[in-house]
């Protein structure tokens, strides 16, 4: 249907392709070069004492902190329970968000009874439970675990249970014309169709899962990133803080990317 | 003659906070084997709801309908059901849409994929098989989801404004190319329409009723003098002009 893939373009449309990718390139460079700047002109300072090192950290002793944790053969150790925990509070608040939303849209009852309860739990800041949590379950990961489930748990449910609510009747009408049971309802049509709704709480759900497990290692943990920060927070050790902060951004929007290139793997055939 | 439906002092009230809303009162009429029947009236009149009642999804407040003579009292694998829009699924390719009665039905099987395939052969999807239904146009999507339908080889078929989605000269095509193949499948058909002049270039009767609470107003016997009889055709029959006066008279209409 299209002709892109002909070979004879005319001059014009070669010209608006160009274009293009020039346009593409040009970003790209822009982008990459503030990064650069941003850093140099960070070392630059930094090194001529403009801006206090100690305060602010600087790109090199940023490095030198690095190879100085992995020397000592914990660096790996930080970032792996960081994300694993992330990733076990990512899948379980994913999964039982899903779960308990298709409870509440099978039975209109419980999703009416539990409406006001979600209502509340949605505004509470779930990071006042943090104290809850270590006392009832201990302070350790099972807890920065929790802590990481309490807060996407809610925004997944109602996210999940809206893209259900927003299937066309029209189609569910269809599935039960053909004699199709509830079950076939939701297998057939409302799970694939709430599919983008899912892939955007999950989406929202890696973010979310960051933010539990750092306050969760705030509050309670002897390792990870978030304890890193905190620890070098008190004792000052600002290269530590900046350290453990870029490593975390990097692993988010890794973590990011996954889910992205998960939808696009999923939805690829789709076009 | 032999009747495959009966539908028999059927009535309808919807309950809600604000009142009762009196859909359908005392509604009486047969549909032969073969016979291609559309029912016509104001919108909100309860047409679709009708259609709904007979096809088994909804129970009637009163009345009773007869499939072949057994009562109906849920959704019957005799029954193939057209709602407004084709309602093909993205995820699923023309084929796996094609298959989704069939297997809601749990009733896949090495036939019955060929007689998808047949069917898909016979009106020109074949090609297009393996595509999602966006890659396909509004009269091809229509022609699917009537494949989709038919596959589960229902005796009657259920066309609930099916066509009322498409744009004017897609809806003629598609009229053309629907009725044809009920035809030729020899299929009994239920249309709800509220466009007049569809309604009397398809039907062989045209059941037509009154505002709320819907009730039989009049029935039509539509015979037009055509040697092949099609929707076009019928629309330029000499006597389809006295039936549209007639029926639009009688459906009242008011601005």
């Amino acid at each position: 249907m299209s002709n892109l893939k002909q070979a004879n373009i005319s001059p014009e449309h070669r010209n608006y392709l160009r274009q293009v990718k020039r346009e593409k390139i040009l970003i790209r460079l822009t982008q990459l070069f503030i990064l650069i700047a941003a850093f140099s002109l960070w070392e630059i300072f930094a090194s001529l004492k403009i801006v206090d090192p100690f305060i602010t950290s600087q790109p090199s002793r940023i490095l030198s902190t690095i190879s100085n944790l992995y020397e000592q053969g914990v660096l790996f150790k930080h970032i792996g329970i960081t994300c694993l925990e992330t990733i076990v509070g990512f899948i379980l608040g994913t999964t039982t968000g899903t779960l308990i939303a298709i409870i509440l849209w099978w039975s209109e009852f419980l999703s009416k009874v539990s409406e006001p309860y979600l209502v509340i739990l949605n505004s509470l800041p779930k990071i006042a439970l943090g104290p809850v949590f270590i006392v009832w379950i201990g302070a350790g990961p099972a807890a920065i675990i929790v802590m990481t489930l309490a807060i996407s748990l809610i925004i997944t449910i109602l996210e999940v249970l809206s893209g259900f609510i927003a299937v066309d009747q029209e189609k569910i009408k269809l599935v039960q014309t053909f004699g199709g049971t509830k079950f076939q309802v939701l297998t057939k049509v409302l799970l694939p169709a709430s599919f983008p709704t899912i892939i955007n709480a999950l989406k929202i759900n890696v973010g979310l899962s960051w933010v539990g497990v750092i306050v969760g290692e705030f509050l309670v943990s002897r390792a990870g990133l978030g304890y890193l920060i905190v620890y070098g927070g008190q004792v000052f050790k600002l290269d530590l803080v900046m350290t453990s902060v870029i490593i975390l951004g990097i692993a988010a929007a890794l973590m990011y990317q996954g889910v992205v290139y998960l939808e696009r793997l999923l939805v690829k055939n789709k076009i | 003659m032999k009747y495959v439906v009966n539908v028999h002092n059927i009535g309808m009230k919807y309950q809600s906070l604000n009142g009762e809303i009196n859909a359908l009162e005392k509604i009486n009429f047969s549909v032969r084997d073969g016979e291609f029947v559309s029912i016509v009236g104001p919108s909100g009149c309860g047409k679709s709801t009708l259609l709904s009642i007979i096809s088994g999804l909804l129970p009637p407040t009163s009345g009773t309908i007869l499939l072949n003579g057994e009562k109906v009292t849920g959704t019957s694998n005799k029954i193939g059901y057209m709602l407004q829009k084709d309602h093909l699924f993205d995820w699923r390719t023309i084929f796996q849409n094609v298959m989704l009665g069939l297997e809601i039905r749990k009733a896949v099987t090495p036939e019955a994929k060929e007689r998808a395939f047949q069917l898909l052969k016979t009106y020109g999807l074949y090609d297009f098989r393996n595509k999602y239904p966006n890659q396909l146009s509004g009269g091809m999507r229509q022609r699917a989801a009537l494949i989709r339908t038919l596959v589960t080889d229902p005796q009657i078929l259920l066309l609930d404004e099916a066509f009322s989605a498409l744009d004017y000269q897609t809806r003629l095509a598609v009229n053309e190319d629907i009725y044809s193949i009920i035809k030729k499948e020899k299929k009994t058909a239920i249309l709800v329409t509220h466009d007049i002049a569809e309604s009397i270039s398809m039907a062989d009767r045209v059941i037509v009723l009154s505002k709320r609470p819907g009730t039989v107003k009049n029935i039509y016997e539509i015979s037009l003098s055509c040697d092949n009889r099609t929707p076009l055709c019928s629309r330029e029959a000499p006597e389809f002009r006295a039936y549209f006066q007639n029926i639009w008279k009688e459906l009242d209409v008011h601005v």
